[in-house]
């Protein structure tokens, strides 16, 4: 950018500052100005008029942060660069206001959950509590998710990751293609259709009863989809000379398949089984449709109706006392919990058994 | 892939039939060995099931909603009442998913208008803008949104989101209550629009992730070329990411449309509903398919659960379509580009 100086004419002022070439710029520090600034004025106005939600006041300060840079930099800087600058601190304000609900979501739950949370509410069901009185737990709720989550797993697991194999492995023709497809669509069924089907031909047609089996089925329906779309990513990473060379060797491909594309990939599907029980292990609608509910523990998701934490929460949300409302969001922690440190395993094993393609 | 049966069948002279030849050929077939047999038909098995169970939720539902609307005096699709028990109606059962639908399909536009230019914010905050040590941590967290259970957002949502909604709700109705949408008579805001802004935070992941991915596909040579002729970022973006990424955004933001349309208990936990249509999106009342069939579901009786199986049934047909077309776009998509061959 030493050029500059070939053309010195015109500058008026004379400093050596902004160039013509490059045209005057907001200093750097300038966007981190706005933002402080229009955040005070933003608070300001809202004390000022009186505005009882907070949210007003972020979104004033939002609106003023994106105004006045874009004003500034039109002044300063010409129409595009303040364009520029406007998708700039638009798309930050878009971030910010991603992150805010999250924000909120994770404190409120923390918040208000930790106050009946302990080892008691652990380890104590809902038996013979009423609804209005403090006390009580979510042990019977854990049984029951830990139960019909782990029976969704052992119908889902297989035949997803059976399918996955078909797709990458064998997978050719029409059968391959609508499979790819269906299984895609059916990511995206929604949970109360799920649990409507097995009402439908298990409690309705085959006449069984209400139990923790039943919201197993609709919740392997709702996990399988997921299953099939990690293992099938994953068992794709696993580079082709492996499988070459095994059956160069002679080993039959089903072996093949068993002994060094599984195992090379078994990381990555550990990972996809671990998110695919953390999203069903928060489905309430299924389970509100087919387990039914009761305080009491039972440890038989066979027989008769069992709990469940996300309709534990529900129930606590709509008995509307108090002592409900204070249940429902200790629960909601412990399955916040539970979910994101499955997550975060999920995530750290794939991190640590990640196939090792580079060389 | 698929190496063995790649390779012809070498042509054996006609005179040199030795078995073993004949059993080399049929072992480098692939499935003729037992045991390949049976994986195959294992796993070809297990596609099939998954179609089946596809092919069986139809069924099912089909069957059972025949069987409650052989007896709805009412019509299925233009009543405006859910009286399946027929208490007002002398036991004959009255049924029909218009508030339904217009519950559905007004909460799920509000959450897409909503979620769809954040999550295009998001996303190129993502790819194009964020510092490169910023970019994963953030991605993370976006993936934490989609992680917490829809009853958490419920919960959270009803007791904390909607009371602070009045505040904005009562500025809407003073501004833009004229246009008959925003009339807001005060209380509390559990609405179609609470109910929308709820969704909009629920899809938001599922559209920024799909609409990330697009945007990370974009030919480096595009972006190139117009910071070559001086494009400032956004230039660059409006020019050589947007278009490239379009057919992605609509594919994302139908995914995102599948997602609102089916969410069940975070609606039925915000909500409050009522069987009836409003113009104002900010007064209670409404009510969607999802929240319908929760709601109703346990004072229901045997027929009341078949007629919300018909509602369901409605319900599925409709993501279906939309989950299907989005991933058309999406496949079709794929082909032509080449980005991710």
């Amino acid at each position: 950018m030493s050029i500059t100086t070939v053309k010195p004419t015109g500058t008026p002022g004379g400093k050596s500052g902004p160039s013509e070439l490059q045209g005057a710029r907001l200093p750097r520090w300038s966007p981190y100005v706005i933002a402080v600034g229009s955040l005070a004025v933003g608070c300001g106005i809202g004390l000022a008029a009186g505005l009882d939600s907070r949210m007003q006041w972020g979104l004033i300060a939002a609106i003023l942060f994106v105004a006045v840079s874009y004003g500034l930099s039109a002044t300063v800087e010409g129409t595009r660069q303040a364009k520029d600058r406007l998708a700039t601190s638009v798309v930050w304000v878009m971030f910010l206001l991603a992150v805010v609900p999250l924000a909120s979501l994770i404190y409120e739950t923390v918040k208000r959950g930790s106050k009946v949370f302990d080892g008691y509410f652990l380890s104590h069901s809902m038996g013979v509590v009423a609804d209005d009185e403090a006390g009580g737990g979510i042990y019977h709720a854990i049984i029951g998710t830990l139960e019909q989550v782990g029976l969704a797993c052992l119908i889902a697991v297989p035949i997803g990751l059976l399918t996955a194999i078909y797709l990458v492995e064998y997978g050719r023709g029409k059968l391959a293609k609508a499979v790819t497809f269906f299984v895609d669509v059916m990511t995206g069924i929604p949970s109360i259709v799920a649990g409507l089907f097995v009402l439908s031909f298990w409690i309705l047609i085959l006449g069984f009863d209400f139990s923790g089996w039943a919201g197993a089925m609709a919740l392997s329906i709702l996990m399988m989809p997921v299953v099939v779309r990690s293992t099938e990513e994953m068992l794709k990473l696993v580079p082709n000379e492996l499988r070459e060379a095994s059956l160069a060797l002679g080993v039959p491909k089903w072996r093949t398949i068993l002994k060094v594309v599984l195992p090379t990939a078994i990381g990555g599907i550990t990972t996809g089984v671990m998110l695919a029980v953390a999203r069903i292990a928060g489905e309430t609608a299924p389970v509100l449709l087919l387990v039914w509910t009761t305080p009491f523990i039972n440890t038989n998701p066979f027989d008769g109706a069992q709990g469940s934490l996300p309709l534990y929460i529900y129930q606590q949300y709509q008995s509307g006392n108090q002592a409900g409302y204070d249940r429902a969001w200790a629960a909601a922690l412990a399955l916040i919990a539970f979910i994101m440190i499955l997550n975060l395993v999920a995530r750290g094993v794939a991190r640590w058994k990640a196939p090792k393609t580079g060389r | 892939m698929d190496i063995p049966t790649d390779t012809p069948p070498t042509p054996a002279p006609a005179d040199d039939a030795r078995p073993t030849t004949t059993e080399q050929k049929r072992t480098a077939r692939g499935a003729t060995r037992p045991g390949d047999r049976i994986f195959l038909g294992l796993s070809r098995g297990s596609g099939i099931a998954l179609l089946a169970i596809m092919a069986a939720v139809a069924a099912f539902l089909a069957y059972r909603s025949s069987v409650a609307l052989a007896d709805n005096t009412g019509n299925f699709f233009t009543t405006f009442e859910w009286d399946p028990a027929g208490i007002s109606s002398d036991g004959k059962p009255v049924f029909g998913i218009a508030v339904l639908v217009f519950g559905t399909i007004v909460s799920s536009i509000i959450a897409l208008v909503i979620a769809v230019p954040v999550a295009i914010g998001i996303a190129l905050f993502i790819s194009h803008y964020a510092p490169r040590q910023l970019a994963t941590p953030i991605a993370f967290v976006i993936d934490l949104l989609a992680a917490v259970p829809s009853i958490v957002y419920g919960l959270w949502g009803a007791i904390v989101v909607a009371p602070n909604l009045t505040g904005l709700y009562s500025w809407l109705d003073d501004y833009f209550g004229w246009t008959g949408i925003f009339e807001y008579e005060g209380g509390a805001p559990r609405s179609l629009m609470t109910v929308g802004i709820l969704l909009a935070i629920m899809i938001l992941p599922i559209i920024t992730n799909v609409s990330r991915e697009v945007f990370l596909q974009v030919p480096k040579m595009h972006e190139e070329a117009a910071i070559a002729l001086g494009a400032t970022r956004w230039e660059v973006i409006r020019m050589s990411v947007l278009p490239f990424g379009r057919s992605g955004i609509i594919s994302a933001s139908m995914l995102g449309l599948g997602r609102a349309l089916g969410e069940t208990i975070a609606v039925a936990t915000v909500l409050s509903p009522a069987f009836l249509i409003k113009a104002s999106v900010l007064d209670y009342g409404g009510g969607t398919f999802a929240q319908n069939i929760a709601s109703k579901f346990s004072e229901a009786d045997e027929y009341g659960r078949d007629a919300l199986i018909a509602s369901g049934l409605v319900l599925f047909v409709i993501t279906l379509l939309v989950n299907g077309a989005a991933r058309m776009i999406i496949a079709r998509r794929k082909e032509y580009s080449g980005a991710n061959a």
